[in-house]
């Protein structure tokens, strides 16, 4: 049995931290590219999301690797995300590529389905270990999101542009050579030490803008174009409260042991929508709120064309932009998005913001709309 | 004087409308239901909505703008779930949010949520809640709420029969079968959502063409729900979207048929529910069968000489079929 999973941002490491301690053979996909995309697209349903086109390209250049067993998380409803497993089952199937789908959710059978799942893919484990390997892995997933966070500082502060990036693009390629939770860790610490002795203008304030949206297009890299080093690189520094460790224990782990969760989000969201729609449109609603009473200047909305709870969100946001004068950017992606066409929108709007911020007499009253 | 509560003529309008017309009658209000949709309504509802959403989200907010100045209420439910264990498309959930974020100047909004996914009690529940507004007395809402269910299920058994919403709903029209001359009766199968498919305007009279050209529908709601459940037991993933439960079903139950013509899965473009729905429903449409399959997508810019064509494109294969044997691709 040869494991793959499909990409999304760094999960990849949490995902290669938790294989690896659990002593499973895998293939991790070649990152996102174009081919990727351009594959997915290929088999996938027209206007099906673009996470599914990918998650498709990602298995088929896998599969070339040898890989013949997907696992990925699952849900129930109401975004599309909870049926993605058929979907990819049934592709899959129509193309002869032969691949067993493991699909690690809550299923309607209950316990001994879900077991069932676990020692097809990990054999008998013993429970401590198991439950050792989770603390572990949870700690990856926390230690590169908080790398990213550190990344998110330094890029506009640095005295030298480019040291961020290249240090940044160092850590992906020697956590590759890692195996296990702990060499990432420690590939993972002196990253950290390296980032931190950048020298960096402390005196600079610059430019806050958040980042809101669809957890796919937010965290993968490779499909939001960068983003959060293009603003970067711009003088500007990003923010983004949803992450793949905020996903673990928000969402799996705090369910799982019925620990209260950080509703915030929740509470910010309540004048402009009310309830969970499913997806991430009420922390997009949420967090744009949070942001702009936090005196950030700017937030991006990033989701895939089609996206249903993103769309409800879209068509709230111009509410808070009104209220708290504060401007959003909606950025939609697709397998057609041209790079250039969506700099130049980035471009702008940071231009927006820089001439909003030199111009605080009549900020306020300036073109606020970015969408 | 009694109040007047606006239903635009949109989404679950076509699949509630005498449910929602008896209780609110009953509660003494006046039901006001906005125009037929038309040109300027379309036409509306894309200026005023954000580009991304579906036609019928767009087509739901020019019926808002419809009404919106000769009501006291807009009825605009917060729908998350109309059924156990299953979810319908999230642009529900947040619809009232949508609109009240868009336009200016509106009347109150009834935003109660309807939330059956843990039970179905919760109907009852949703039904006193918007009653409130009408009247002091809980009885007469639960008296109201139970007959509006009986002409509801009334309203069900009409469709199970063939009928369609338009048929009964103020807007009779003759509508004979037509045979054509030397040529048998197709039975064809059309799947999609109620509000593409009972909105003759927005789906441009398909209905109404395929009866003209000799062809007996059938639709999910004429598919008993006993065997739905039981053709969808057999998934190996739970369908957890009503409207999905209900599609996958009834094609699996048309397979099973053989008395079954051809198949047009009606969708409009961007719809979530559809992108997956219509690509399960045709690849087991063509892995498991070789009943003809057809998807027509509708959107804004839709012209009626497209559908048209393909519409008689698709029968004519279908009698070309068997006239010279199944000698003909399938692949319309």
């Amino acid at each position: 049995m040869k494991i793959t999973f499909p990409h999304m941002g760094n999960t990849y490491i949490t995902a290669k931290a938790m294989l690896d301690d659990l002593g499973l053979d895998y293939v991790i996909p070649p990152s996102n590219s174009r081919m990727t995309l351009e594959l997915g697209t290929k088999y996938a349903p027209e206007l099906a999301c673009l996470p599914l086109k990918i998650n498709i390209g990602n298995y088929l250049q896998a599969y070339e690797q040898g890989a013949d067993t997907i696992i990925i998380t699952g849900g129930c409803g109401p975004c599309r995300f909870g049926y993605y497993c058929e979907m990819h089952r049934e592709i899959l199937k129509d193309l002869g590529c032969d691949m067993e789908i493991i699909t690690l959710e809550w299923p309607d059978k209950g316990l001994p389905e879900f077991l069932r799942r676990i020692k097809k893919l990990a054999g008998s484990i013993n429970p401590l270990k198991l439950a050792k390997v989770i603390k572990n892995v949870t700690q990856v997933a926390l230690q590169v999101d908080e790398l990213e966070r550190l990344t998110f500082r330094t890029r506009p502060r640095e005295m030298e542009k480019g040291s961020t990036d290249k240090i940044y693009k160092a850590f992906h390629k020697k956590v590759l050579e890692a195996s296990g939770s702990r060499e990432i860790k420690q590939v993972i610490r002196e990253t950290a030490k390296q980032l931190s002795s950048i020298a960096l203008d402390e005196e600079k304030k610059p430019l806050k803008v958040g980042i809101v949206g669809e957890i796919y297009t937010t965290i993968d890299s490779h499909t939001n174009f960068e983003i959060e080093a293009l603003l970067g690189n711009m003088g500007i520094e990003v923010h983004r409260a949803v992450t793949v460790s905020g996903w673990i224990v928000e969402h799996m782990l705090k369910k799982a042991l019925n620990i209260p969760r950080d509703m915030r989000y929740a509470e910010a969201a309540k004048p402009y929508l009310g309830k969970m729609i499913g997806g991430h449109a009420q922390e997009t609603i949420g967090n744009t709120v949070l942001y702009a009473r936090q005196g950030f200047d700017g937030v991006i909305q990033i989701y895939p064309l089609t996206c249903m709870p993103e769309i409800v969100a879209e068509s709230i946001l111009p509410a808070i932009e009104r209220d708290y004068g504060i401007p959003i950017l909606t950025l939609i992606i697709d397998e057609m998005t041209g790079e250039a066409g969506y700099l130049t929108r980035v471009e702008a709007f940071a231009d927006l913001l820089k001439r909003r911020r030199e111009r605080p007499s009549i900020g306020k009253d300036w073109a606020l709309s970015g969408s | 004087m009694s109040k007047k509560v606006g239903i635009p003529r949109a989404l679950f309008y076509y699949q509630y409308i005498p449910l929602w017309r008896t209780f609110f009658e009953e509660l003494g209000a006046e039901i006001v239901v906005s125009d037929y949709t038309s040109k300027r309504i379309l036409d509306d509802g894309v200026k005023s909505c954000v580009d991304e959403a579906c036609l019928p989200i767009k087509l739901f907010h020019g019926h808002v703008l419809n009404l919106k100045d000769r009501v006291d209420y807009l009825f605009i439910p917060r729908f998350t779930s109309v059924s156990k264990n299953e979810y319908i498309c999230p642009k529900f959930g947040g619809l009232p949010d949508m609109v009240r974020h868009t336009f200016k100047g509106l009347p109150e909004i009834i935003d109660t949520e309807i939330n059956l996914r843990k039970s179905a009690k919760n109907a009852l529940e949703a039904a006193l809640d918007i009653g409130s507004r009408f009247t002091g007395s809980r009885m007469a809402i639960k008296r109201a709420f139970h007959k509006a269910q009986k002409d509801y299920l009334r309203f069900r058994q009409m469709l199970k029969e063939g009928k369609l919403p338009e048929d009964f709903c103020g807007r009779e029209k003759q509508r004979p079968l037509v045979r054509q001359a030397g040529n048998r009766m197709l039975n064809i199968a059309v799947i999609g959502h109620v509000y593409n498919l009972y909105d003759s305007y927005i789906n441009m009279e398909l209905l109404d063409k395929l009866r003209n050209n000799g062809v007996n529908i059938i639709t999910i709601d004429m598919i008993d729900e006993e065997i739905i459940n039981e053709k969808c037991s057999t998934l190996p993933k739970r369908m957890f979207w009503n409207f999905g439960r209900k599609a996958i079903g009834s094609v699996m139950h048309i397979l099973d048929r053989d008395d079954i013509d051809g198949v047009i899965y009606l969708m409009s473009f961007g719809c979530g529910i559809d992108s997956f729905i219509c690509d399960l429903a045709e690849r087991k449409v063509r892995r498991e069968s070789n009943i003809p399959f057809i998807v027509l997508t509708i959107d804004e810019h839709s012209g009626e000489a497209g559908m048209n064509t393909r519409i008689e494109a698709f029968l004519d294969m279908i009698r070309w079929r068997h006239k010279d044997e199944n000698n003909i691709s399938a692949y319309g």
